[in-house]
Parts: structure tokens; C-alpha cells; sequence
């Protein structure tokens, strides 16, 4: 029963257009698009675009189709999502595209440990990837993986690499 | 998710449904699977590429190739954005210029050495994913979706034409995602050549004025690179492998 009541309240909560028109700041702030929207429509695209660019990427790569619906590359056509400055941001922030929805349910992507994560012609630096590991350690000497090892070892008694210097 | 997820099924049943789909088979399927019929009609028949009826090859003729030039190196570099970290043991190298020293006669030739495409490849043999593999049309690629960076392909190819990317990369072209942990080779500039165009190299070679580099389909007849093959003596490199490689050298 509670529960119910629950439903009822936010579903009385959605109609108040006092409440509708104030968004909550948890929700994801997508940046806008530019072009023609996606035909299917952006719930289709966000239910499905992961199995949509899954399959066209094996027929371009596999079968040299490069007429396929889905691809990174295309999405960025429209989907380059820039920052205050106007300059278009890569995926190292947090107002990338992909990275809007992503963050929101933490789900992390590895296409841009090879791809690129803007249009082509944009320099992208070299924390695009941001969220990768070894790309933080980029540039690491020698004594700067030891210190990486201690941080990782800090959880158990990190005897192996503290005993051994 | 119940209604559309290609992956779901096998690949193979896939592309034959989008066979079934081109073949004019639309109006029954717009019901049934929107959203695959979407992107089944993405292409049409005449814009699948890596067509079988083909095999795409190289032929380089050693003569014309310009001891100090390189300049098909430097094009595939731009081309497909791969370049040196200062690490010649450790640097990817897609494409090389090598040199031949005859030190009996004397005779010193230079040529281009890259993936030699071949019929038989051993990197796809020993590939453990299947990221290693041939297409339709004969050009050797990585898919590197799948590639684990086991390095296993670069221990079998006898032409030392694959490297491992050791380094974090940024600034990839668009149609040439390379990324650290996994391999890559010569792509034939796969992505030029779905689009009717040449490699790099070649159009490099060209621009040059040696011209050492043909392009062309090694099954047409009629294609330059045949007729030329058919009139002229060239080798394949490490004939005795067997590997029927697609890239063939004249003048060594």
C-alpha cells in the first residue's frame, strides 16, 4: 500500500506543471544536437544505439559496408557537444555527449581508448580517454609506478612493494 | 530490448537477412522488425563492398623506387595517423622502406615493405579471437574490437609487417581507430579503397613521379596490375611459405 500511494505521488508530482518545468539537477543535461533529429526517435536511439552501432561496426570493419546507419564518426556529425567557450569538448569532459547519459548510469564505454571522440580535425589532447587508467599514468617514470603501486596497495599490507626498496 | 538486438543472433544470419531484406522482401519486414529493417536499408546492394568477384593486391617495382625517397611512408603516416614516439624498438610501423645489398654484384635496391596481404594468412591461423582475419576481397586486417594484444600474429607473419601499439594514442583519423594494447598493419587503406579510391602510398608513389607502387584487382584480367603481371617477371617475397601474398615486387 505504500507503495502505492508512492506511484500516485509522483505521479501527481509529473502533472503539477509547477514541478514539471523545474527539472531536477540529477537529471542528465544532454547537450542539444545539431541536423535532423533521428527519425526512429531519441528514446529508440537511447535504448538501442549500443546495439545498433555494435552491428554496423562488423559490417563496416568485416565487410567493408560503409553505408551503415550507425557509427561513431556519424554520431559526432551532430552530436559534438561543446563547452561554454564553444570550443567542442572530448570525451576527457564531462559535457561530452556520450558522457552525459554515461556518467548518469555509470556505465563505462572504451571506445575512445581507440577512437576518436570528436569530429575529425579537432585537436584532441592526449586525456581524451580521460577515464582509462593507464592514460592517467601516461608519462610515468619509473618511480612514479612504484608510487602508483603503493596507492593500488594501499588496501592490504602492500608488503611486497614497500619491502623491496 | 525484446524487439530489436541484431547481436542476438549470429552474424551469418544476419547479413543473410539483410540479403533477404535487399532482395525486396521490404514491405513484410516493416511490420515485423522495425528497427532492424532500419538499418538493413541503410545500404543497398551496389554499396556493400569487399566484394569476393575481387582481390585487391600491390605491385611494386624496385626499379622506380627512389633510394631516398620515402615518400609513401610519410602518406601512410598522415594517412592513417600513426607516427613514432622516439622509440625505434618499440614504434609502429605500418609501412617501411628496406634495402637490398647484392654483395656479390653490388646492385642495392630499395622498396616499400608492408602487410603482404596474403591468400593464407598466418596471423589469422594463429589468432586466438579471431581479430585477425581476411576480407572478402583479400585485404588483412585487425579488428581490434576483439584483439587482445596477445601479439601472436606478429610472431607468425614472416614479413614483420604487424606492430603493437605500446603507448596511449590520441588524435586518430576517424576511418583509422588505433588505440594502445592491440595490433595493427597496413590496412591497404581500406577505407579509401570501399570508396573506389587507392591507397596512400600509392597515390604518393605516384605524385612523386616514380610511379613504383600499382594498385589494382588481381583477379580482372583486365586490370593494369594483372596485365602487367601477366607481361612482366615478378616475385612473391618468401614463395617457399606459400602464402600467395597480394602484394608482389618486380626489379629486386
Amino acid at each position: 500500500m505504500p507503495r502505492l500511494l508512492l506511484v500516485f505521488a509522483l505521479l501527481i508530482a509529473a502533472m503539477s506543471p509547477a514541478l514539471a518545468q523545474e527539472r531536477s539537477s540529477l537529471l542528465p543535461d544532454i547537450p542539444k544536437a545539431t541536423g535532423a533529429p533521428h527519425p526512429e526517435g531519441n528514446e529508440y536511439w537511447r535504448r538501442n544505439h549500443m546495439d545498433l552501432m555494435r552491428h554496423d561496426r562488423d559490417l563496416t570493419m568485416r565487410d567493408g559496408d560503409r553505408d551503415v546507419g550507425a557509427s561513431l564518426k556519424s554520431c559526432f556529425d551532430c552530436h559534438a557537444a561543446t563547452n561554454s567557450a564553444g570550443a567542442i569538448v572530448t570525451y576527457e569532459s564531462e559535457q561530452h555527449f556520450c558522457r552525459t547519459c554515461h556518467d548518469y548510469v555509470a556505465v563505462k564505454v572504451d571506445c575512445f581508448m581507440c577512437h576518436r571522440s570528436t569530429p575529425d580535425g579537432v585537436d584532441e589532447g592526449a586525456a581524451h580517454a580521460a577515464t582509462l587508467p593507464q592514460t592517467r599514468l601516461q608519462g610515468a617514470d619509473g618511480t612514479s609506478i612504484i608510487a602508483y603501486l603503493r596507492l593500488v596497495g594501499q588496501g592490504d599490507t602492500g608488503q611486497g612493494i614497500q619491502g623491496n626498496d | 530490448m525484446t524487439d530489436v538486438n541484431p547481436d542476438n543472433s549470429q552474424k551469418g544470419a544476419d547479413i543473410s537477412r539483410r540479403d533477404f531484406l535487399r532482395s525486396g522482401a521490404a514491405v513484410a519486414t516493416a511490420t515485423l522488425a522495425p528497427g532492424v529493417t532500419l538499418i538493413a536499408f541503410g545500404g543497398s546492394p551496389a554499396e556493400a563492398k569487399a566484394d569476393a568477384g575481387k582481390r585487391w593486391g600491390l605491385l611494386i617495382d624496385a626499379n622506380k623506387c627512389a633510394s631516398d625517397c620515402s615518400a609513401c611512408v610519410s602518406a601512410c603516416s598522415t594517412e592513417n595517423g600513426w607516427k613514432g614516439n622516439g622509440n625505434a624498438e618499440t614504434d609502429v610501423q605500418w609501412i617501411r622502406k628496406i634495402t637490398l645489398n647484392n654483395t656479390e654484384t653490388g646492385r642495392e635496391v630499395t622498396m616499400p615493405m608492408m602487410c603482404q596481404h596474403c591468400e593464407e594468412p598466418p596471423c589469422v591461423d594463429v589468432c586466438p579471437t579471431g581479430a585477425s582475419f581476411k576480407r572478402e576481397d583479400g585485404i588483412v586486417l585487425v579488428d581490434k574490437h576483439t584483439c587482445i594484444g596477445c601479439r601472436y600474429c606478429m610472431m607468425a607473419c614472416p614479413f614483420k609487417a604487424r606492430s603493437f601499439v605500446h603507448e596511449p594514442v590520441n588524435n586518430q583519423k576517424s576511418h583509422a581507430p588505433r588505440g594502445q594494447g592491440t595490433v595493427e598493419s597496413c590496412t591497404l587503406c581500406v577505407h579509401r579503397v570501399d570508396k573506389g579510391g587507392v591507397p596512400a602510398c600509392v597515390e604518393a608513389c605516384e605524385a612523386t613521379g616514380h610511379g613504383a607502387i600499382i594498385f589494382g584487382d588481381l583477379k580482372d584480367p583486365q586490370s593494369d596490375i594483372a596485365k602487367r603481371l601477366a607481361e612482366y617477371q615478378s616475385v612473391a617475397l618468401r614463395p617457399d611459405l606459400d602464402l600467395n601474398p597480394g602484394v608482389r615486387y618486380s626489379g629486386l
